[in-house]
């Protein structure tokens, strides 16, 4: 069996978040960047089942990003995925989500890859396009949001739990299929420095335009969205201290809640 | 292509789900401006009553697809069933509520058909060719984009829930059914089961009220408070990382950046310092009130209102009095 990984590197969670001129993107200067969290959870999967099976035979990590993001990938590697596929190319620069999911289900559809898994959302857009895009653009069926993951002995179909409103799903799926991972699932361990060491020596093969035939009829036709004015979230207005004794306090509260709120 | 707008009508077990109805109101606007009809899609088996509110809250027209195999939502089934409503319409503007569902459906909807989407969209507008534009939180809430569409494609927005209000002045829409004809290989997907999670206390993503509480609940045991007072106001029950990574709450119940993004109506955090990771996750709310007896936390910059007391007296106090105010009403 032959399992897929998608990561993206997006700026640590605890970033402050400054707007760029030009108002297209944030100032990434001294921003660090990471895995995206919930792709993490995608590689922690993929090699727990390499540990509990015999029968996974790769484990590859796929990132579309610039030069940069190789670094996401090589922390895949020294968790523990067997090689990487690099795709960058400054002519996939303006891509949006659903025209990079059609970029990747391009470069990986001869792959023979049985399972794919990724994270529910990346954590810099938030938009959770790429992981049920890739599953239609390859005609395969997808679990989203998933927080267990169980393959079938015969490796031909697994069983999910999704997590939706107020309820959790258990679905069957056939194999090949496309997971988007959950908190819940599992936590990433940390890699340890003789894995990152080896991490080095692991293949990362290098995906360009000129790689994709057809490039630019294939993403003309599909997504195409174009973001701008960026800006910090519009501010709350001052609130207020409600003072007295917690009792007084509390039937402020309610009264304010009630007749100036009105949201109780 | 035509004028209208097609709305996604989700639905559960035939409740529709309270951000579908909200969908009319900036599907009405653009076809204000489009020339062209409200469109609602319901699909399901049983879906009579949720069509019904559909109806209420003012669309032109309704197209049920109902069939047994659409019991229960497959990402498969559905997007065959939305695609073909989709087709049938030829829609400008395609909405659905950015619930875990139209999340997860509408990135396969939008790859089927050549779209465009956006996703968790608080504005909605037509800039002067016509085209969409929208307006959606990026960063987890840190910060805001603006995402142009292209004219000549179909144009798909999810819209973040309690963004605008649901009408209730329709009643006259026209309803029709369409057969449902499954893809090939739609049946890859089987749903095994379904369980109601957390017994009777709502979820966080679709509560208007929400109590949270943070590590300053020190045990499992005393949320149960919070639980009482969620019970009084029929809220959901929510917590931060910190009081999850404790094993105080389950995961699920987690708001913020790994957890759920929430905009109710109301938003009581109890103990809850305001990590900028949680405050990503609920600054959104209409309307905040926070309980911490550290001035200085970080959620009394984002709380409208704010009890500088200890919560243990606080949580108490406040159950008892809307207790005491549902009694009198």
């Amino acid at each position: 069996m032959r399992i897929l990984v998608l990561i993206k590197q997006v700026p640590d969670s605890t970033t402050r978040i400054k707007i760029a001129a030009g108002g297209t993107d944030i100032d990434r200067t001294g921003v660090k960047l990471v895995v995206n969290p919930f792709d993490e959870f995608a590689i922690e999967q993929a090699v727990r089942l390499r540990e509990a099976r015999s029968d996974i035979e790769q484990i590859t990590a796929l990132t579309v990003g610039p030069a940069k993001a190789a670094e996401a990938l090589r922390t895949a590697l020294a968790v523990g995925c067997d090689d990487g596929i690099h795709i960058q190319d400054d002519a996939f620069a303006g891509f949006d989500e659903l025209q990079t999911a059609r970029l990747i289900a391009t470069a990986v559809k001869d792959g023979g890859y049985d399972l794919i898994l990724v994270g529910k959302q990346e954590i810099d857009l938030d938009s959770g396009h790429v992981g049920p895009a890739v599953a239609e653009f390859l005609d395969l069926p997808h679990v989203g949001t998933a927080v267990k993951f169980e393959l079938a002995a015969d490796g031909k179909s697994f069983t999910a739990n999704r997590r939706v409103e107020g309820a959790e799903e258990t679905v069957q799926v056939t194999l090949p299929a496309v997971v988007t991972c959950e908190k819940g699932l599992c936590e990433m361990r940390y890699p340890s420095l003789p894995n990152l060491m080896k991490a080095k020596k692991k293949p990362i093969k290098q995906v360009t335009a000129a790689d994709v035939p057809d490039a630019a009829s294939l993403f003309a036709s599909v997504g195409g969205t174009k973001m701008a004015d960026l800006q910090p979230p519009p501010s709350r207005p001052p609130g207020k201290v409600i003072p007295g004794e917690p009792e007084e306090a509390v039937k402020e509260l309610v009264r304010l809640l009630r007749e100036e709120a009105k949201a109780i | 292509m035509t004028d209208d707008i097609l709305i996604f009508a989700e639905q559960r077990d035939n409740r529709i789900h309270p951000a579908a109805l909200q969908l009319v109101t900036p599907a009405r606007a653009l076809a204000d401006k489009t020339g062209g009809q409200v469109v609602a899609c319901v699909v399901g088996d049983q879906i009579d009553t949720a069509a019904a509110a559909m109806n209420v809250a003012g669309v032109n027209r309704i197209i049920t697809i109902s069939n047994t195999s659409l019991a229960v939502y497959s990402a498969t089934r559905y997007r065959t069933a939305l695609v073909a409503a989709a087709e049938k319409v030829q829609p400008r503007v395609l909405l659905l509520p950015a619930s875990f569902m139209g999340r997860d459906l509408s990135p396969r909807v939008a790859a089927r058909l050549s779209a465009g989407l956006g996703t968790d969209v608080v504005e909605l507008d037509l800039d002067g060719d016509g085209a969409l534009e929208i307006h959606r939180p990026i960063y987890n809430g840190k910060a805001s984009a603006k995402l142009t569409f292209a004219r000549d494609r179909l144009a798909i927005a999810t819209v973040r829930a309690n963004t605008f209000p649901a009408p209730t002045d329709g009643g006259a829409a026209a309803t029709e059914s369409l057969a449902f004809t499954p893809g090939a290989g739609d049946d890859r997907i089987t749903v095994k089961g379904i369980e109601r999670a957390g017994g009777e206390v709502k979820d966080v993503a679709e509560a208007d009220i929400i109590v949270a509480g943070g590590r300053a609940l020190k045990n499992e045991q005393n949320f149960a408070l919070l639980y009482k007072l969620a019970k009084e106001l029929d809220a959901a029950v929510g917590a931060s990382r910190a009081a999850c990574d404790a094993g105080y709450q389950p995961h699920s119940r987690q708001v913020g950046l790994t957890g759920k993004t929430v905009t109710p109506k109301l938003y009581i955090a109890a103990g809850i310092s305001g990590a900028i990771q949680h405050l990503a996750g609920m600054r959104g709310s209409k309307v905040i009130v926070n309980i911490n007896t550290d001035p200085e936390a970080p959620l009394a910059q984002v709380a409208d209102y704010t009890i500088q007391h200890d919560l243990f007296k606080v949580i108490p106090a406040l159950t008892a009095e809307v207790r005491a105010l549902k009694a009198q009403s």
